[in-house]
């Protein structure tokens, strides 16, 4: 009755054999392939270098006037235009300007490359039920594997630095790009579809004129969702070397500097709190047309 | 063509099935043999959509088809520009079986020889009305000059001008189903295709859409399809009518044909509800026998309606009126008693076969 009570579970012996086979195998994958891997990479470590060198590099006052510029014409809201200007300044009085330049380059590297990745994939898996059944467990399993996992075999494979750092953001933050992508084109209105075929459109045409702008208010809702998740990422990145606020989160929950954590943190959520309400402003004037302004 | 006037291509629907299923064509040879809309669903789990569809749609008039929910009356529609593929049988348009048509043929075909306007209007919402109409000539590559030079023509026409800018959602629904319209128009298909396109609009926009399409109809002399459940709307727009019943033409005709002999009780109970003044033609009544033919001291010409007849007949205070052809030659003549008479009976199926 042993069995019964202590599960039977696999020879020590054997498992030890696997996990080594495993990791063995994987360490000779990476001394195989990781140069192709990397130098597969290298455009995105330049464009986030280029990134961050724009960020860091342009004095304080233009980078105040850029952002506030960007958010006035996504929002058109003087309040929110507002908000954002007194927050990047209270981030830069509080000496935090450098770390939240950093943050920022990586987020929008983030959010663009799972933007160019995330809505080709949405789009296909909208088309194909069969495509949707195979993406779908995988989105699952990037949402749900703790991110320290898969730290693991990107720092085995291209180091520790700002490009494994952003595959492990952008592994977090694109499911919920490619998941709304899928939902919004899935949503659209059968009636105008079927309008749209019935006047001969070609599948390109479908896309482009019926099915990418009715489902664009689903999108934006993705790209915001995404970028909160790119955000809520930057302190675990901070572990593999990103630079940038989360930096000095991992240095305060090392030395228990409250004070120290708490500034960076909250630094970290007024420029979350500054993303999403501009990009759910520029969303919501997306759907001006919706507003039904004749009963 | 005969007629030069005549824009429209004739539409030729030959022994056309739709069975829905997975497996549907297993079933066509049974069908053939009589197998029941019922039988085919118990035992075999798959849907008759239509059963045996013939009918011959001539060149620029306005063929309605008119059935219940259910009847298969949308998804006939749909199988003249092939939205939905049949199980078998042909539509044959200018010579060509839309049926066997490849892909980018189908493609062609759709831009080209048909426009649909839809129930449920189908704009793009993210769009004005303007690039709605559009949206037939720009799926085709015109420059967009033409494309605006053509829409704002039917815009105007549809009665819309100054609404150009506005989006689909701040029109009433009788507004945007003429932008629906004026989109199928300004694509100046040979073939337009009209699914229930009033159905959705409250009576008085209904009579008013209905006479917009009467007039247009007048200049641009499409064939038109026409579906509808609502049988005043089939007489009012319909050259010929095609009854549809679980996916079965019951009937097919001129309206005047349908009201006086109903093939079936089901058609009869529809027919009791119409007003027959409106549908039957002094033609039909006329008598040559009995009446001297000089105590008609008014004239109703051929082709005139019973309810317009008693208004001229009333107005001139006659109880007689003489019937006469465009030449002006006698065909008969009309008594008050007779007129009354055509339009209060309502015929059943089994008097006007014992007839």
């Amino acid at each position: 009755m042993d069995w019964f009570y202590s599960f039977p579970n696999m020879n020590d012996e054997t498992l030890r054999n696997l996990k080594k086979a495993m990791d063995e195998g994987f360490k000779a994958f990476t001394r195989e392939y990781g140069d192709i891997i990397e130098s597969f990479f290298q455009p995105l470590q330049y464009f986030l270098i280029q990134a961050e060198r724009f960020m860091t590099g342009t004095p304080w006052p233009i980078m105040v006037l850029l952002i506030a510029g960007i958010a006035w014409i996504a929002s058109r809201n003087w309040k929110i235009v507002a908000g954002t200007v007194v927050t990047l300044l209270l981030i830069g009085y509080f000496d935090m300007w450098s770390d939240a330049m950093k943050t920022i380059a990586m987020i929008f590297v983030g959010t663009v490359v799972s933007i160019v990745v995330g809505i080709p994939i949405g789009i296909i898996m909208a088309r194909s039920d069969g495509f949707q059944r195979i993406v779908n467990p995988i989105l699952d399993v990037m949402q749900t594997m703790p991110s320290f996992v898969y730290l693991i075999p990107v720092v085995m494979l291209l180091g520790i630095g700002k490009v494994p750092g952003l595959i492990a953001v952008v592994i977090y933050a694109i499911p919920p790009m490619i998941r709304l992508t899928n939902l919004g084109i899935r949503l659209v209105d059968k009636d105008v579809l079927e309008a749209a075929d019935a006047f001969g459109s070609s599948s390109w045409q479908r896309l482009k004129n019926v099915q990418i702008p009715l489902a664009l208010p689903t999108i934006m809702a993705g790209i915001n969702q995404t970028i909160m998740m790119a955000l809520a990422m930057v302190v675990i990145a901070s572990m593999i070397g990103v630079q940038g606020l989360g930096q000095p989160v991992l240095r305060s929950v090392n030395g228990q500097f409250f004070s120290l954590g708490l500034f960076n943190g909250l630094a970290i959520v007024g420029i979350a709190i500054i993303f999403d309400r501009v990009s759910q402003a520029y969303g919501k004037r997306l759907q001006k047309h919706q507003e039904v302004v004749h009963g | 063509m005969a007629d030069q006037t005549v824009q429209g291509a004739g539409i030729q629907i030959k022994n056309l099935y739709k069975i829905f299923g997975q497996r549907g064509s297993t079933y066509v040879e049974a069908v053939k043999n009589g197998m029941t809309k019922t039988e085919l669903n118990e035992k075999h789990h798959h849907v008759l959509g239509l059963r045996d569809i013939n009918i011959d749609m001539p060149a620029g008039g306005i063929q309605v088809v008119m059935g219940l929910s259910g009847s298969g009356k949308s998804t006939l529609i749909r199988h003249i520009n092939r939205l939905i593929d049949p199980t078998a049988g042909e539509v044959i348009i200018d010579g060509t079986d839309v049926c066997q048509m490849n892909e980018s043929d189908l493609r062609q075909f759709r831009r080209h020889k048909t426009a649909m306007v839809f129930q449920k209007f189908a704009l793009l919402p993210h769009r004005t009305v303007l690039d709605n109409t559009v949206y037939g000539l720009e799926i085709q590559g015109l420059s967009r000059e033409k494309q605006e030079e053509q829409a704002r023509r039917w815009i105007e026409r549809v009665g819309l001008k100054g609404f150009e800018d506005n989006y689909p959602n701040q029109l009433s629904g009788g507004m945007q189903q003429r932008v629906g319209l004026a989109r199928a128009l300004t694509n100046d298909a040979p073939i337009l295709l009209m699914d229930e396109a009033f159905s959705a609009l409250d009576p008085l926009i209904r009579m008013d859409m209905q006479t917009v399409l009467l007039d247009l109809q007048k200049e641009i002399k499409k064939t038109i399809v026409f579906i509808t459940h609502d049988l005043d709307e089939a007489l009012r727009l319909g050259d010929r009518i095609a009854i549809l019943r679980d996916g079965e033409v019951v009937q097919q005709g001129t309206g005047q044909d349908i009201v006086l002999q109903p093939a079936d009780e089901y058609i009869s109970s529809f027919v009791k509800e119409v007003n027959r003044g409106r549908v039957i033609m002094v033609d039909t009544i006329a008598t040559k026998t009995g009446v001297p033919a000089d105590v008609g001291k008014v004239t109703v010409t051929s082709g005139t309606t019973l309810e317009e007849a008693a208004k001229t007949m009333t107005d001139a205070n006659q109880q007689y009126a003489t019937v006469i052809d465009e030449n002006g030659k006698s065909l008969g003549v009309l008594t008050m008693n007779n007129l009354i008479q055509a339009m209060v009976t309502p015929i059943s199926h089994l008097t006007a076969a014992a007839e």
